[in-house]
């Protein structure tokens, strides 16, 4: 509150250097596999719908436009480069997330975003393995379908429980008022955080495949083992996860409902409900071609290089100095 | 009374749980990356000097306890309560119980100033300074030929305390003593 300003970088020489030094390992990646670097916009006209992300609105005053909002992820923008025809892309950039901050998290922070026209997601994990390890010269991740993973490390079945199931095994860290209100998919976030997340890529890094179909975000769901789960993947190494892909969602009409839903679903947790992207929505439906897409956090890339516990060790300003 | 949300969490914070004054010592903050953000907190209740873990959802939270600390020199005692004086010069008195006192009871000296948390104004708890200048009252004589090395006594302090001293101490002198660990410190020579 009344803290001293500090203008030293919280980073160390030798972690700026190194943050360096992984930037030229990814453009140098890329460019050898002949995929485009692009930019778009971190100030965007629109935010996002998702009931869990918070966007950082801007006061922009230009050409008769007012509002603005600082982009939580470059994928609108990109996704409109692809209908346009842009062919593989990918892009470095700042994505802003209010209200989060910790030892892994900070409001700002930096994304690698990239698209593979053709790609399933099989193969765009294949991709992230080739990128990640290359550069950490770790194993390579082996993959694990959600289901096990929660039933492994949280004693529950994420799509045959049933929400009481759920809400008793979350009384381990909530108590029984904190818990109404928290859903199924809550419930799982918790379990998720709690339970499993710190035993995942202890001893290799490990994908998390098959996300129940009510967490597929922008991913396409198809069924599996007669439950409907999405094409979306994560990958863990030493418990930080580190990246979220899907193979697209590219059906116009499927998105807008999703959209739609989620604002119901603020609307429900008393959150403003957010305008629904429609340049994003008219790319999708002009047609986005059949691709895969992954985002990763670069910052906890390199804590991982590093072996940095915080975040704050790979950032030259965190927001407490910015 | 104000309250706050769990993006104002951080260590220091002094807030109200269960009813309890508590002060957050630590505040960790877990999201997976679509999903719900919880914050994982360890608190100290304040009345009860435990520590708490409690998990809160992103957005809850806590009203604010009205705890603040405070110097104020002792004055005295008339058996059950503790009197001690704020020093900005206002005079005001707070009367401190047994339980707010404690073991801090041992090292409260006439005039020393001691850090006095109050909770909604009345004192909670009293924290004596790192450091005080206690006076013998009573120890065994030292032994001649007594150095600086070996060999330790227990010694009766003005305020009743009792510590361990080298055997060269004898009753009258002045000691500094760490009140964190009931230590020996040093002889404080006498003006």
């Amino acid at each position: 509150m009344t803290d001293q300003p500090v203008w030293q970088p919280a980073a160390s020489q030798a972690a700026l250097k190194s943050r360096a030094q992984q930037l030229a390992f990814v453009r140098g990646f890329f460019a050898h596999r002949g995929v485009m670097e692009v930019e778009t916009p971190v100030l965007g006209r629109c935010g996002v719908t998702d009931v869990n992300l918070d966007g950082i609105p801007a006061q922009v005053s230009a050409s008769g436009i007012e509002g603005g909002w600082l982009q939580t992820s470059p994928e609108y923008h990109m996704k409109r480069l692809l209908a346009a025809g842009s062919g593989p892309i990918y892009q470095v950039s700042k994505v802003f997330r209010n209200g989060e901050r910790g030892r892994r998290h900070n409001p700002e922070f930096s994304m690698l975003e990239w698209y593979r026209p053709g790609f399933d997601d099989r193969d765009l994990m294949a991709e992230v393995s080739d990128l990640v390890c290359g550069w950490l010269g770790c194993e390579r991740p082996e993959i694990l379908h959600y289901r096990d993973a929660v039933e492994t490390w949280a004693h529950v079945d994420p799509f045959e429980s049933t929400e009481r199931e759920l809400m008793r095994r979350c009384e381990e860290w909530l108590e029984p008022e904190q818990l109404a209100g928290l859903g199924r998919d809550g419930c799982l976030d918790l379990l998720m955080s709690f339970a499993v997340e710190p035993n995942l890529g202890i001893e290799r890094p490990v994908f998390i495949t098959g996300y129940p179909a009510s967490q597929a975000s922008l991913a396409r769901v198809s069924e599996h083992q007669g439950h409907r789960v999405a094409h979306r993947f994560e990958l863990y190494i030493h418990g930080i996860e580190l990246c979220n892909g899907y193979w697209e969602l590219t059906d116009p009409v499927e998105q807008r409902r999703r959209f739609e839903a989620d604002n119901h679903q603020r609307r429900l947790s008393g959150k403003p409900e957010m305008p629904i992207d429609g340049a994003f929505l008219a790319a999708l439906e002009q047609g986005l071609p059949d691709c895969a897409g992954v985002a990763l956090g670069l910052d906890r890339l390199l804590m991982l290089k590093l072996g940095a516990t915080d975040i704050s060790d790979v950032l030259a300003f965190p927001f407490e100095r910015a | 009374m104000a309250s706050y949300s769990t993006n104002e969490f951080r260590g220091g914070l002094k807030v109200l749980l269960d009813g309890d004054p508590c002060i957050i010592l630590e505040n960790e903050f877990v999201k997976p990356g679509k999903g719900q953000a919880f914050n994982r907190v360890k608190l100290r209740n304040l009345m009860t000097n435990r520590v708490w873990e409690r998990t809160f959802k992103s957005g809850e939270s806590l009203e604010a306890a009205d705890v603040i600390d405070q110097d104020m020199e002792y004055l005295y005692t008339d058996g059950e309560f503790w009197h001690f004086m704020k020093t900005d010069g206002s005079f005001e008195q707070y009367p401190a119980d047994a339980k707010a006192v404690g073991d801090t009871v041992k090292w409260l000296k006439e005039q020393d100033v001691y850090t006095v948390t109050l909770y909604n104004g009345a004192p909670l708890t009293v924290t004596p300074p790192n450091f005080v200048e206690l006076e013998v009252v009573d120890t065994d004589p030292g032994m001649k030929g007594d150095t600086a090395q070996g060999g330790s006594k227990p010694a009766t302090l003005s305020t009743g305390a009792v510590v361990n001293v080298p055997l060269f101490i004898t009753i009258g002198e002045v000691l500094k003593v760490d009140t964190r660990t009931g230590e020996y410190v040093s002889r404080v020579k006498s003006s």
